[in-house]
């Protein structure tokens, strides 16, 4: 299509955002309208930047790992554990084989009400409000187990350098398989609601579609790339904590329901299937639960001496229930890091956004935007401000910036 | 087939309890404020809340007699929630700032510090007599 008749035929642009009803997190949209189809996309993240970052550079690896649970409201453990991964690799620190299983148990009750948190999400964009109720109360039992697993409902603060703070009691144990018990039982029912429903065949099928070479090319992570036919998952690519001893694989959605298709139907298949997997590898977690201790080293002066000599770079990988979330971590012999980045699974996800809405109605947009569980909260690292006001820079920007740097230097 | 299966799920539960715990009230007051006044002067009762879970973390428990003022949990506080009084050797630790993490709690040589059940902790102001604890 032509400049010049792309402008006569996209008349108008509708923003949606910052902070508006249809989206769960603040992100500003900018589509270009024909008619009721969307034709082009732009989006603006940052409006969450909250410099944790900024924060973490003046702490202490001890302190950071609570301030990880902090950077999600809803992935408690998994920007705990990926951080403490990074800072073991560099102090070469061995985690007790208990405290791995019982990261593990928890990672996955985790990613249990994760996905059911975005089921109900899901459900209440479509207008299906009796669904999103329903898959609410059935995600309180799972927020009931990691409540008394951890001490709280959110900010779990389980996750030390070293291994875990709480150990699993037997009391507990048993708590966690009735628990289980109550989710496998309710797995085909929750199957039949969403996936026979016609409400929901009817707004997800064949909408939102992300190819799998779209989402192989826009680095997709998560359940958004295995809805697409991507057989990758961290937990079997790459495995850490205990998912080296289980038996963890990917899930595509099954040729029963048609094969990978990359809409958002294909997304609720992948996120439903994975809670039931993730019940099942709690239950292998439970059965192989070795004993002795859940830290590497319990006396904190100690670690955190040892911390403050540690001296190298690392990563921690987790698959978080949105995707992969990385960490990076750097420390120089400081008691505070050198250098640490956060990378959320959300900011692979979002380009995504722009194949998927291209040429859906204004009304989908709610659901496809939903559909890749975004959190923008864990996502934005970055906001650039002059004289008080929002700024982008463009690549030209940084390329002139870079030059009058090295012109700075060399006077 | 696609069809409507929610709908035998929601004519159940027209005849079933509410999965929610009324809280502070089993009905709704005209106003919460004047409620929680009449509970303050004791005409109303409070429906109770959910019971916490054994190990939970609430409002902090400072034991002044056991400190030593080794300081050590200013060293390991996220929220730099701690302050160490220097003339009495001791901490003063303010809650609004305290992000619950109870790593404190752990790090203290003499269990000096503890979390207790306390969970209704907001106020409108952030230094009053509740909010710090000495």
């Amino acid at each position: 299509m032509s400049a010049e008749k792309a402008k006569k035929t996209v008349p108008y642009t509708v923003p949606i955002g910052p902070v508006h009803p249809a989206l769960k997190e603040p992100v500003m949209f900018t589509f270009g309208m024909e008619g009721e189809i969307v034709r082009t996309v732009d989006f603006a993240p940052g409006q969450t930047h909250r410099g944790i970052e900024w924060m973490g550079m003046r702490r202490n690896p001890v302190q950071i790992v609570h301030l990880t649970d902090r950077i999600c409201g809803i992935c408690g453990i998994v920007h705990s554990l990926s951080f403490a991964r990074a800072v073991e690799q560099i102090a070469e620190i061995e985690v007790p084989e208990r405290a791995d299983y019982i990261r593990t148990i928890l990672h996955e009750l985790e990613r249990i009400q994760s996905h059911l948190l975005w089921a109900g999400v899901a459900a209440h964009e479509l207008g299906f409000d009796s669904l999103f109720y329903l898959a609410w109360r059935v995600r309180e039992q799972s927020m009931d187990l990691i409540e008394n697993l951890t001490g709280n409902r959110v900010n779990y603060g389980i996750v030390q350098i070293g291994g875990v703070r709480r150990d699993i009691s037997d009391e507990q144990r048993a708590l966690v398989e009735k628990g289980l018990d109550y989710y496998q039982g309710l797995l085909d029912q929750m199957a039949t609601l969403f996936l026979k429903d016609s409400t929901i065949l009817m707004r997800c099928r064949g909408h939102g579609i992300l190819s799998g070479d779209d989402a192989r090319l826009l680095c997709t992570v998560g359940p958004t790339a295995r809805a697409s036919g991507l057989n990758m998952d961290v937990r079997q690519d790459y495995p850490y904590c205990a998912y080296g001893d289980l038996d963890v694989k990917a899930i595509l959605p099954p040729p029963e329901t048609g094969g990978p298709q990359g809409d958002v139907y294909d997304r609720i298949i992948v996120r439903l299937l994975e809670v039931g997997q993730s019940i099942g590898i709690i239950r292998q977690c439970l059965g192989q639960l070795p004993a002795g201790e859940i830290l590497w080293e319990p006396k904190m002066a100690k670690l955190l001496s040892v911390l403050k000599k540690a001296e190298g770079e690392g990563i921690g990988r987790v698959e978080a229930p949105r995707g992969e979330c990385m960490h990076y971590v750097k420390m120089a012999g400081k008691e505070a890091p050198d250098s640490w980045k956060v990378k959320a699974s959300s900011y692979s996800n979002l380009m995504s956004w722009i194949p998927m809405l291209q040429g859906e109605q204004l009304a989908d947009i709610p659901i496809i935007v939903a559909s890749i569980d975004p959190c923008l909260s864990c996502t934005d690292r970055v906001a650039v401000t002059r004289n008080g006001q929002s700024d982008i820079l463009t690549k030209e920007d940084l390329t002139r910036l870079s030059r009058e740097k090295t012109r700075r230097m060399m006077q | 087939m696609a069809g409507l299966p929610l709908l035998p799920e929601l004519v159940r539960q027209l005849f079933s309890r509410p999965a929610t715990n009324a809280f502070p009230s089993r009905h709704l007051p005209p106003s919460i404020t004047g409620f929680l006044a009449k509970v303050a002067r004791g005409e109303a009762t409070i429906h109770p809340p959910i019971p916490t879970p054994p190990k939970f973390r609430g409002k902090i428990v400072y034991d002044r007699e056991a400190c030593i003022g080794c300081s050590l949990c200013l060293r390991v506080c996220p929220a730099h929630a701690i302050e160490f009084i220097p003339e009495t050797k001791r901490v003063r630790i303010y809650v609004t700032q305290c992000i619950f993490c109870s790593q404190c709690n752990d790090v203290c040589p003499k269990n000096a510090l503890h979390m207790s059940h306390e969970f209704l902790l907001a106020t409108e102001d952030r230094y009053a007599e509740s909010q710090i604890v000495e």
